[in-house]
């Protein structure tokens, strides 16, 4: 049994469940919420999975829009498309939207619906937790975009330097402080339920050496949130306070230094960049293993090399402040810090490429964008090199070159990554392939686009245009390189165009069986879309690559050979392993082949609750309180939080009505 | 030689068959005009040479799998490899050993780019929402927006700010440095050859940030030599009765004194010195040249010739007529 029985506590009999809350709201169960309903008190993690991906490419589009207004402004010189102010909304939105409104709860999304199953688990540590992450990304995505409506959104950038952010009048930059403070307790909270769901949750035999290297990285990427957001949490209410309250963090006048906001931002800042690529870096070694039909090159290199950032990503972050008077010692330091980060990164290519190596190579869309990741993200791997030659970073720190440089990075290694991971458990989520010509035309479409987009920013970079530019005189040379960037952001929305119709026009059920890849993992042994209890039965773990080593063994030459003769496509999956002994009396009504609904196994899953949405929505009500300074507003978010808190607190993590009658049941993990 | 470098650099990205296309860029990183840039230019051009070739294998060794291993029709299940210790420790330590070979001569430059120059002109070079002021302490002089340096003389600039962070940066001479509020940095640039070097803020600053440009001026010793004296000399005082002395008196009324110095006429701290506006070839934080129209355009509204800067004309806008006396009283200002 993998889930951690928990000792039920006398108070949470279903006789002695306080029914105080229930009485003005009573609790949606999970035989009776449906519809719109359902989705908004789910607990299940699949389904807040699912939310969390569709916000975030939502938002995707809106920070998309963002970038098609900065590069018509400054595709040609002198442009007044956009004011200047205007323009410097849009282009701290862009950046502050798809870092912490796209990226990471789009990694977050993944994660959450694929961790529990990759690893053999029915649902998440803290399933109402896991909800609660979702609504408050939502109400802290909705809280910072309503400033728009609300006298301008955030103009000071998306890393916010004091003291320009103490000093900008309106409400622009608090909407950003107190935005960037509600998504902080999202990602904390995701950060530690998916940390202990998979320290705890693992089946039996999956030790942590047969994790899957997504579950891996995505393990990393925890583990630097929970220590990242701290940091930028002490930050962010140093200048909150400097700007509500005129606190003297951030006054220069009073003594202060403003370089200790840099040095807070990026503490935070640098190890992020590793939170948004690491997950990436984890879909793309799952995908390639599989179309090449070869088991990933050095697993053990993979993982060590992914914890090797994740703790070296905590001692480079100067090298964002290297024009900043660090003094030589300092920057010398900073300087082998970042170019030696370069090693595990560099490990991890080779690696890819020896994964493809003497393999059986087929390039169905994940596979494509794969390897569009592999390419694009070695270009921003050695333009960041180029960043650790100190005196050289000094002529291209805020420039376009490094504009070019993150891009190549966030977009052309995060965003092909998870678009790959997107076809690629499409099928999994959703039970239906997309279509492979769309999806071809989508990744060909957005490599073009996308490197005519960032490839151009390198010269514009080398030939000196400064970032976060409103506007520019023609006799530069820059002229020519914006136009044909701007013309290539427009190919990237024609692309992203062709995958929201692939995802509309393919809605008709598909039968793609359990493993339409014939992959590897774990989640490919479940239907698809699987059951709400994901298992019927508790897999047995045996070996890393659980299902490749169900289905096929190693002859003599170390090729793999099918296991059995062959078994239909769907019943595939369905082999015992060896060593199962312990589960093989129940072998008789498991077979796995027929998922007819015959008769549900007696699984029950933590009921749905109303507690998260609701705690989350009441820490807007407390932030525009804050920031208007209208106390009674912030206190009464202050008591609806805790009244929503209290309430949680006391309702059991599974309603009575959802409790099966007999004694012998599965227990559920409780938040 | 700079074909080829300009090459390694870009081969990083997808468009090399272009590059022939840049035109002239004034504020080019790797065109050095003086030693500064070019010790920089000098460390970072194997740097490229080599991340290009590195760029070379991993794209060729991503080609040559997907074109050598594609899936053939019959073709066997692949030998199932799971990794390879050697090379993987041969990859370790191959990045690791050319990284440090790139360490060493950066941290030397580093070090070498700190030591400040002997025999340097000290400038101290403010940062004001959104314009520099330069103060040649040692010669007694002020100017705004232009810095003006001898040719084959390093000037050692020590960077101050009165507001937000801004910084410094005149590619074609130098890197840039940070100009932070409450702390002094120091960066040093010398030019090879007399002429005007472009460049601009590159922290955001504001609003105007993309109007805060910069712009150096190299000049023979001798011309420096005038222009410092011509600086020092006290502003004129226009003959009365001219629309020069009509403007000298609407510069006390408008309100214009209480922000801009004029030696022996006005104090103010908050705008640029105007002392010697005339002898500039810019202004406002060099996007305008230095002319009539522009002049007008700008004291019409500065607002909107530039978003966001402290410039405001207390009361009424200015009439045209006044407009043309205040023009006129600053093209006196040589």
């Amino acid at each position: 049994m993998a889930i951690v029985t928990p000792q039920r506590p006398e108070a949470l009999a279903p006789e002695q469940t306080p029914s105080a809350p229930s009485r003005f709201l009573r609790r949606p169960t999970n035989t009776g919420v449906y519809g719109l309903w359902g989705w908004m008190t789910t607990v299940d993690h699949k389904k807040i999975g699912i939310m969390y991906s569709v916000t975030a490419f939502l938002f995707f589009l809106v920070g998309g829009m963002e970038a098609l207004l900065l590069r018509i402004q400054l595709g040609s010189p002198d442009n007044t498309f956009l004011r200047a102010d205007t323009y410097n909304q849009v282009f701290t939105m862009h950046g502050t939207t798809m870092i912490f409104l796209v990226i990471m709860p789009l990694s977050a999304g993944l994660a959450n619906y694929l961790l529990p199953i990759m690893i053999g688990a029915r649902d998440v540590a803290f399933p109402r937790i896991n909800a609660l992450g979702y609504w408050v990304f939502l109400a802290g995505g909705l809280f910072m975009y309503s400033s728009f409506f609300l006298g301008g959104a955030p103009n000071g950038g998306w890393f916010g330097y004091v003291p320009l952010t103490r000093n900008l009048p309106g409400h622009n930059i608090d909407f950003w402080v107190f935005g960037l403070q509600i998504l902080g307790i999202a990602s904390l909270t995701g950060a530690i339920n998916l940390i202990v769901t998979v320290i705890n949750m693992r089946a039996p035999g999956m030790s942590l050496m047969r994790m899957p290297i997504f579950v891996w990285m995505s393990l990393v990427a925890q583990f630097l949130l929970l220590f990242a957001i701290p940091v930028i949490t002490v930050a962010l209410f140093l200048l909150g306070f400097d700007r509500l309250f005129a606190t003297n963090f951030f006054n220069v006048a009073a003594g202060s230094d403003p370089l200790l906001w840099q040095h807070l931002f990026w503490m935070f800042g640098h190890p992020e960049v590793y939170i948004l690529i690491l997950p990436a870096m984890g879909i793309v070694s799952e995908i390639l293993p599989v179309f090449s039909r070869k088991p990933l090159f050095g697993y053990q290199v993979m993982v060590f090399s992914g914890i090797a950032i994740g703790f070296m990503g905590w001692g480079v972050w100067a090298h964002h402040m290297f024009a900043t008077g660090l003094g030589p010692v300092a920057v010398s330091a900073f300087s082998a810090s970042t170019m030696f980060i370069a090693v595990p990164t560099g490990v991890k290519i080779f690696n890819w490429i020896s994964t493809m190596w003497k393999g059986k190579l087929s390039f169905p869309t994940p596979m494509l964008f794969a390897i569009g990741f592999v390419t694009m993200f070695t270009i921003g791997g050695l333009s960041g090199v180029t960043h650790g030659v100190v005196p050289a970073d000094t002529q291209q720190t805020d420039t376009y070159y490094i504009v070019a440089h993150f891009h190549y990075v966030l977009f052309g290694g995060s965003m092909f990554g998870l678009f790959g991971g997107i076809y690629y458990w499409y099928p999994k989520f959703a039970g239906r392939l997309l279509d492979e010509r769309l999806g071809k035309i989508h990744f060909w479409l957005m490599l073009l686009g996308f490197n005519l987009t960032f490839g151009p920013f390198h010269i514009l970079g080398l030939q000196g245009m400064p970032r976060r530019i409103y506007t520019y005189p023609s006799g530069r040379g820059w002229d020519v390189w914006n136009l044909v960037s701007t013309i290539g952001s427009f190919v990237i929305a024609l692309s992203i165009l062709t995958f929201i119709i692939n995802v509309i026009k393919n809605r008709k059920p598909q039968d793609v069986g359990d493993d339409p890849w014939d992959a590897r993992t774990l989640e490919w042994t479940i239907p698809s879309p699987p059951p709400e209890y994901n298992f019927k039965e508790i897999p047995l773990v045996t070996s890393r690559d659980e299902l490749w080593h169900r289905k096929y063994t190693e002859d003599e030459n170390g090729r793999s050979v099918r296991r059995v003769v062959e078994a239909p496509a769907s019943a595939s999956t369905d082999i015992e392993p060896a060593a199962d002994g312990e589960h093989s009396d129940e072998h008789g009504d498991e077979h796995a082949g027929d998922h007819a609904e015959e008769h549900e196994p007696h699984i029950h899953m933590p009921s749905p609750s109303y507690w998260p949405l609701l705690t989350a929505l009441a820490m807007p009500v407390i932030c525009y309180g804050m920031i208007y300074k209208t106390w009674a507003v912030a206190i009464l978010g202050g008591l609806m939080e805790f009244g929503c808190l209290f309430a949680w607190a006391l309702e059991p993590a599974t309603a009575p009505e959802d409790l099966p009658q007999h004694e012998e049941h599965e227990a559920v993990p409780v938040s | 030689m700079r074909r080829n470098r300009r090459l390694a650099a870009l081969s990083a990205s997808l468009f090399l068959f272009l590059a022939a296309c840049a035109q002239n860029a004034p504020q080019d990183t790797l065109e050095p005009k003086g030693p500064v840039a070019r010790q920089i230019d000098h460390l970072i051009n194997p740097v490229f040479i080599v991340a290009g070739l590195v760029f070379i294998l991993v794209e060729g060794l991503v080609l040559t799998a997907i074109f050598k291993f594609r899936s053939k029709p019959g073709s066997p299940e692949p030998e199932q490899i799971h990794g390879n210790t050697r090379l993987e420790v041969g990859w370790t330590l191959a990045p690791a050993l050319i990284l440090l070979a790139v360490a060493v001569p950066t941290i030397a430059t580093i070090f070498d780019l700190s030591k400040k120059p002997t025999n340097a002109i000290n400038v101290t070079v403010i940062g004001h929402q959104f314009w520099w002021e330069y103060r040649y302490d040692d010669l007694g002089v002020v100017t705004a927006n232009e810095l003006r340096m001898p040719v084959g003389r390093p000037v050692e600039l020590t960077l101050n700010s009165v507001d937000v962070i801004h910084s410094y940066w005149i590619p074609p001479l130098a890197g840039k440095t940070d100009v932070v509020p409450g702390r002094s940095n120091h960066m040093h640039l010398e030019a090879d050859a007399a002429g005007e070097y472009l460049g601009q803020c590159t922290e955001f600053c504001g609003a105007s940030h993309a109007n805060m440009r910069a712009k150096a001026i190299a000049m023979a010793p001798a011309d420096f030599d005038a222009w410092v004296a011509g600086q020092k000399a006290a502003a004129v005082t226009p003959a009365a009765g001219t629309p020069a002395a009509d403007g000298a008196a609407l510069f006390a009324q408008k309100g214009c004194a209480g922000c801009h110095t004029i030696e022996g006429v006005s104090t103010g701290m908050v705008g640029p010195n105007l002392t010697h506006l005339a002898t500039r070839t810019t202004f406002a934080g060099s996007i305008f040249a230095n002319n009539d129209s522009n002049l007008r355009t700008w004291l019409r509204n500065p607002q909107a010739a530039k978003p966001g800067n402290k410039m405001v004309i207390p009361g009424a806008p200015l009439t045209p007529d006044e407009i043309t006396k205040l023009i006129a009283y600053l093209d006196t200002l040589r």
